[in-house]
């Protein structure tokens, strides 16, 4: 293993792994231990298999050092120079020193990037056959791949990430323990403290103001953890702590949100009786009029408030998303408090409420889209045409065509409903005409065509499609090509295209041509239309721009 | 789908049916058959509200001549619109399969409060504000005054109305809150006197109890209703509560002394008005000597005032049978017929306030007590008699009299005045009522017993008072609800005799409801809210691990119902040093029941946001409270309900004795019976506020031993005592968790409607060759 010439850059003896004493050696390749008095190497690391070092920290009583490799597993070293922790230590910082410039010159150059984007790939099998079929057929560069093609895999995975939400018992999960000296210990960590601050704002508010001009942090939470804050059985009327107004603002805040009212008529309950008795009619005793006097009824509605507050923590940070995502799509919908909003939501909220989806029948809610109607049905069937001759157009004709579709867009006003569309007769005419021999089915030959093409070339024909749609989909994009930047991707694409049909389209083509002849042209046919389509319109922009 | 129900077509707007919806149409049928009243249970979440609606209006298209007018009671605002939501519906189905909208006109009638359009006066949230306010700008003298004095105020919508709204009829439709609202700002019209105008002759009509029940309210709004009515009353478990509040009255010292100012603003006004124009007093006094009633009564928007006891012109059906009510009801029928005038000595303007300052000194005197007093009206009358020499019947015209008063003054803001209102109510109470009413003075609240707040209650204890007239005058009325049961006992309180009495349970493919009785703890300690018990640590903790354990296992939302918001506070303090909160809080979020509505109302719409954010919650509720009356926790907003306790009203109320001496005494009904049959009615509403359909699913978990006697487990519904197996109900925590953890996994796989056809849910055809087979059998056994 160990190859000829090695240059030892380094050799501390008296290291320890594993219980047993040897040598460590940095080799200009690699890290390596030997026992002592033995020839053999006992552990081999490559420099670039090492991901990074750690150390143990000052004051222990062992001296180590650890190595992390990229597959996980690591070695430890334990530094043990008779001549005491001060040597040990220098031993470890000079092995450390030495591998802290060495490694970054091995170090892999692992893209983090490019992980990632193996990951997509990976994932993504749609995506890894586009990738396959462009840009390792150099149709178009990788960077324009990720940039162009795969833009919304990309973004997705940007989106990703989710907040954690505040845990309903972080207060009562502060478990205190007695010190043995008739004092209390809380141990918080910054997870509960980010708790607080997300579930009580108002807390946070204080701690920006206090910490730490006028008080310590620890000092600080010492007195949350004093506070009726905390102590929710006790009132904090009595009480003058720092804490009280925070209490006050809570309070303030709740009274605003229940004077706004809720929205939902089904719970409440403020507005459930139509008639309420007057005082002094009724059989009940007046409700009195004591709120919060006791001390249970502070406390129970303390734990609203903390439901309350601790369900807000979760839902602003979602709300604001939400905000931010629906800013764009609602632009119309800027009168947000008109008055039948409000009754719109009620009124879904009463028909949820009435409505048994056990007793309606399935097909009830499947009901049709508009219908489509074709005035050239080939048009449809076969995709679109090459015609040249639309630049051509003499006037008289484009004004009758005009004409012609305004005679169409008047009738559709008077449509009649869908189910008059046809009558019976003409269906069954249609019906006729569709069915194999009819006038409408002449040029078809293809209805066998799923038999006759094998499950591997129909593969590759798709992911032809897949490929030459993605290319023209972002072809098509570029026109009317407005800006400079359009004209020149335009002209990209087209180069694309172009490229696409050598690398990709002509071979698969020479493999049918060699396999299936009979077939070759049917399979094909479409897509060269596609590609043609795309040529002549780049070709007439070009004639136009360079008239 | 086009059902046949004993030979009646009945449009259902649904492709498929519950067996026992069409069962309930049947025994529906024979009650509007019958022209008789019917008492029906079915179980909530089963399409209760739909069936009535498509059986009645079909019903109502067939035979026009039979039934006329649908009047559907319910309890709640939401309830209401629901019902029309679902009449929409059934409407439009009809329209769909005639091809021809059905000439049918239904509204709501709500208060001014829901239906107010006037852009200052709908801003106010109080009802009674908005009323007061409402009649400020649209009582006839202001609208006189107006008439010659531009900056009097008025109410443009109103005005609208009354100028061309009563010659045009609404179009055929639906119309609830939000509709009747859009159809009076596009017409100007004030959709309040629209509807109280349009119920007279709409065909369906829905609004709340109080319409029908509370004589105040029934005589101004509904007397014209026509007899060839169907009245339904829906989630009418509490309906004998409702009568008998809307006829008590209680009068406290604050309320004296607000009355007695109120006696001294209109001493002065009528002093003023005598020097100023007292032609109008003396018009007055003419009038009330001809014994004529104020001319301007009918004039719709003065009578906010009108008599606390029965109406009479509710009762527009013929004589005799008006007498043979009267005589029921004891009431004289003088009082009845204000062909009679009013006594001589309150005719005076004068002398009825001095007549009233009497009373008032009276009533003072009554509240000095020391301790509890309680008396029958005849005592009370006759001691009126000898200690102040007011006769019976100056008192029993005392609501009269006051309500010409307040119009003769042009007194616009009613709201001021009602203290006064209401002890001329209590008098003519008293006076009016010799049965089924007690008084009782009480120096000092229970609780409280040092501090002095005397109360004088005029109880109504008969809760057969108030609904007398309508089942009299009714052709039919349904009783209906989810729980019923025990359903002998309704005839008994309300006093009818219904021709149907049915309880159709719910026919189910799989067992979506679990109830449970969990009797004892895991350390075997019995759990019980038994008076001994209920502060006991054991117990409490006890209920604390139960609900742990359930928070921990059940998914999504739990709502948990104590006996009475003084126990739920002290349970809530105990579990608060026991740990249990903290530990409940590991699983769900809390959230409890106050008595503050508006602050309940949001902690509820931030529970069913954590239910749907996934984070499930548990609710902390009080049985009778507003929460176990009005709120629907279907699907994941109530996978398990609890019931800590037997929800008992409380039982020292002197009110409660009285009444249950009461109904020992007239119906024979002994204490306990009633007392359990309240209990378990509650109990089983909490409990049913889980189940809204079959295909939700909850667990109920009953937990108090005294569950398991068979004198509470038998006054449960019928369709949760199928369920409730013996071997359920004596289970400890730890065996309830395991039969819930098991019951949950089978609930949670798929349940398709392929499931439940045939079984819970049927086709036209199926039904058919149901109906078929049954007709069948009937032959065989002939």
């Amino acid at each position: 293993m160990t190859t000829s010439s090695e240059d030892v850059l380094l050799q501390v003896p008296q290291v320890r792994y594993k219980k047993g004493d040897g040598t460590l050696f940095l080799m200009d390749q690699r890290l390596i231990w030997m026992v002592e008095n033995r020839d053999t190497v006992a552990v081999s690391h490559s420099y670039a298999d090492i991901k990074s070092q750690k150390i143990s920290p000052e004051g222990k009583v062992k001296v180590q050092l650890q190595v992390v490799l990229h597959n996980g597993v690591s070695s430890t070293f334990h530094f043990t120079n008779r001549n005491g922790l001060q040597a040990q230590l220098a031993d470890r910082d000079k092995v450390k020193e030495m591998l802290q410039t060495l490694l970054p010159k091995f170090k892999r150059k692992v893209d983090r990037e490019l992980e990632e984007k193996n990951k997509l790939l990976s994932s993504n099998p749609a995506l890894l056959q586009l990738y396959k079929d462009l840009v390792m057929t150099e149709v178009v560069t990788s960077e324009e791949f990720w940039v162009q093609h795969a833009s919304q895999y990309t973004q997705k995975q940007k989106q990703q990430p989710q907040d954690i939400g505040v845990s309903g018992a972080f207060l009562a999960d502060i478990k205190p323990q007695t010190d043995g000296c008739n004092g209390l210990k809380y141990n918080i960590t910054p997870d509960i403290i980010e708790c607080i601050f997300k579930t009580y704002p108002a807390v946070k508010k204080k701690y920006v103001e206090n910490v730490p001009t006028k008080l310590s942090e620890s000092q600080f939470w010492t007195k949350f953890f004093q506070s009726h804050y905390f102590h929710r059985d006790r009132k904090y009327a009595e009480s003058k702590d720092l804490f009280t107004e925070c209490g006050k603002i809570d309070d303030q805040e709740m009274k605003r949100d229940i004077q706004t009212g809720v929205d939902d008529p089904l719970v409440n309950i403020t507005e459930f009786e139509d008639k309420t008795l007057d005082e002094g009619y009724g059989v009940a005793n007046e409700k009195t009029n004591v709120t919060s006097g006791t001390v249970s009824q502070a406390m129970i509605k303390r734990f609203n408030q903390h439901s309350i507050m601790v369900l807000k923590a979760t839902k602003k940070q979602e709300n604001s998303e939400a905000e931010a995502k629906n800013v764009p799509k609602q632009n119309g919908n800027v009168s947000e408090e008109k008055p039948d909003d409000g009754h719109v939501a009620k009124k879904q909220r009463i028909q949820s409420k009435i409505t048994y989806e056990d007793l309606d029948s399935p097909s009830a809610s499947s009901s049709g889209g508009p219908s489509l109607s074709l005035s050239k049905v080939e048009r449809y069937l076969h995709g679109p045409m090459p015609d040249s001759n639309v630049e051509q157009l003499n006037p008289n004709e484009a004004s009758s065509v005009l004409r012609g579709v305004l005679q169409e867009t008047r009738q559709w006003q008077s449509r009649h409903p869908s189910t008059s569309l046809v009558t019976p007769a003409a269906a069954v005419g249609a019906l006729g005409e569709l069915s194999p021999g009819g006038a409408l089915m002449r040029g078809f030959q293809e209805q066998s065509l799923a038999q006759l093409v094998p499950a591997d070339i129909e593969n590759e024909v798709r992911n032809l499609y897949l490929a030459l749609c993605e290319l023209l989909s972002h072809f098509w994009k570029c026109f009317p090509p407005s800006t400079p930047t359009m004209e020149q991707k335009a002209v990209k694409m087209h180069e694309a295209l172009h490229r696409y049909h050598t690398a990709k389209l002509k071979p698969f083509e020479d493999k049918l041509i060699r396999e299936l002849s009979p077939l070759s042209h049917h399979l094909t046919k479409h897509l060269n239309q596609l590609l043609n389509a795309a040529y002549q319109k780049f070709s007439n922009w070009q004639k136009i721009k360079n008239r | 789908m086009k059902l046949n129900v004993g030979g009646l077509i009945v449009y259902f707007p649904y492709d498929y049916i519950y067996p026992e919806q069409y069962a309930y149409m049947c025994e529906l049928k024979k009650a509007l058959d019958a022209k008789g009243h019917c008492l029906l249970e079915m179980p909530s979440g089963t399409g209760k509200t739909t069936t009535l609606l498509s059986l009645v209006v079909a019903y109502m298209l067939e035979n026009p001549h039979d039934v006329r007018k649908l009047i559907y009671c319910s309890r709640t605002v939401p309830e209401i619109e629901k019902v029309m939501e679902e009449l929409k519906k059934l409407l439009l189905y009809y329209e769909k399969q005639d091809g021809e909208y059905p000439h049918l006109v239904g509204l709501v009638l709500s208060s001014r409060k829901n239906l107010c359009i006037h852009p200052e006066v709908s801003t106010e949230r109080e009802g009674k504000i908005v009323d007061g306010k409402c009649h400020s700008l649209t009582a006839s003298y202001i609208r006189e005054r107006h008439n010659y004095d531009d900056t009097t105020p008025i109410c443009q919508y109103y005005e609208g109305f009354s100028l061309d709204g009563k010659e045009s009829t609404m179009p055929y439709g639906v119309y609830s809150i939000d509709d009747l609202k859009q159809y009076g700002r596009d017409r100007n019209w004030c959709p309040y006197f629209l509807s109280r105008f349009v119920i007279n002759h709409a065909n369906i009509v829905v609004y709340s109890y109080h319409y029908l029940l509370d004589p105040k309210i029934a005589e101004v709004v509904s007397k014209e209703l026509t007899k060839e009515s169907v009245v339904i009353f829906d989630e009418a478990h509490n309906i004998d509560n409702v009568c008998i509040d809307s006829m008590s009255v209680k009068v406290n010292k604050r309320i004296i002394d607000r009355a007695t100012e109120n006696i001294n603003l209109l001493e002065r006004t009528v002093a003023e008005m005598r020097e100023d124009d007292h032609k109008k007093l003396q018009d007055e006094y003419q009038r009330l000597v001809e014994g004529l009633r104020d001319a301007s009564v009918a004039r719709e928007t003065d009578v906010i005032l009108s008599n606390p006891v029965l109406p009479d012109a509710i009762l527009t059906g013929k004589y005799f049978t008006l007498m043979r009510v009267y005589r029921m009801l004891t009431i004289n029928r003088n009082s009845i017929f204000f062909s009679e005038a009013v006594p001589g000595n309150i005719r005076n303007a004068e002398h009825f306030i001095s007549f009233l300052k009497r009373f008032i000194e009276y009533l003072k005197t009554r509240l000095r007590v020391q301790h509890v007093v309680q008396e029958s009206p005849a005592g009370f009358l006759k001691d009126i008699q000898t200690k102040v020499c007011i006769e019976r019947k100056p008192l029993r015209f005392c609501a009269e009299r006051l309500a010409s008063l307040l119009r003769t003054l042009e007194i616009s803001d009613l709201t001021d005045f009602s203290p006064v209102i209401l002890i001329t109510h209590l008098a003519t109470l008293v006076a009016t009522y010799t049965k089924g009413f007690t008084i009782i003075v009480e120096p000092f609240d229970d609780k409280t017993p040092t501090v002095s707040n005397p109360i004088l209650h005029v109880s109504c204890l008969d809760s057969s008072i108030a609904i007398k007239p309508v089942f009299d005058r009714f052709q039919t009325v349904v009783i209906t609800s989810g729980t019923l049961s025990p359903m002998d006992m309704y005839p008994k309180i309300l006093n009818f005799h219904p021709v149907i009495m049915s309880s159709f349970t719910m026919t189910l493919a799989r067992p979506c409801l679990l109830p449970m009785i969990v009797s004892k703890g895991n350390d075997q300690v019995a759990i019980s809210s038994k008076y001994e018990t209920r502060e006991d640590n054991a117990v409490i903790r006890n209920y604390g691990q139960l609900l742990v354990e359930v928070a921990a296992n059940v998914p999504d939302g739990i709502v948990c119902f104590f006996t009475s918001y003084l126990y739920l506070e002290s349970v809530v303090a105990s579990w608060y040093d026991q740990g249990v909160i903290d530990s409940l809080q590991r699983y769900k979020l809390l959230f409890i029941e106050t008595q503050d509505s508006a602050e309940t109302s949001f902690a509820l719409m931030y529970y069913i946001k954590a239910c749907e954010s996934g984070r499930g919650a548990v609710l902390l509720s009080v049985a009778r409270g507003k929460v176990s009356e009005g709120v629907d926790f279907d699907h994941h907003l109530g996978r398990a309900v609890l019931m800590f306790g037997i929800p008992y009203v409380y039982t020292q109320s002197r009110i409660l004795k009285a009444r249950l001496d009461y109904l020992r005494d007239q119906f024979q009904i002994k204490e306990n019976d009633f007392l359990t049959f309240d209990a378990m009615r509650h109990a089983a509403q909490c409990v049913g506020r889980a189940i809204r359909g079959k295909t939700d699913y909850g667990i109920m978990i009953f937990a108090d031993k005294r569950f398991s006697r068979s004198d509470k487990r038998s006054k449960l519904p019928k369709w949760i005592q199928e369920h409730l197996k013996d071997s359920l109900t004596n289970l400890s925590t730890e065996e309830a968790v395991q039969i819930a953890k098991r019951w949950l996994r089978q609930m949670a796989q798929p349940f398709t409607r392929e499931d439940q056809l045939g079984v819970s849910l049927l086709t036209l055809e199926q039904l058919q060759s149901l109906e078929a087979s049954k007709i069948q059998e009937q032959a065989q056994q002939n």
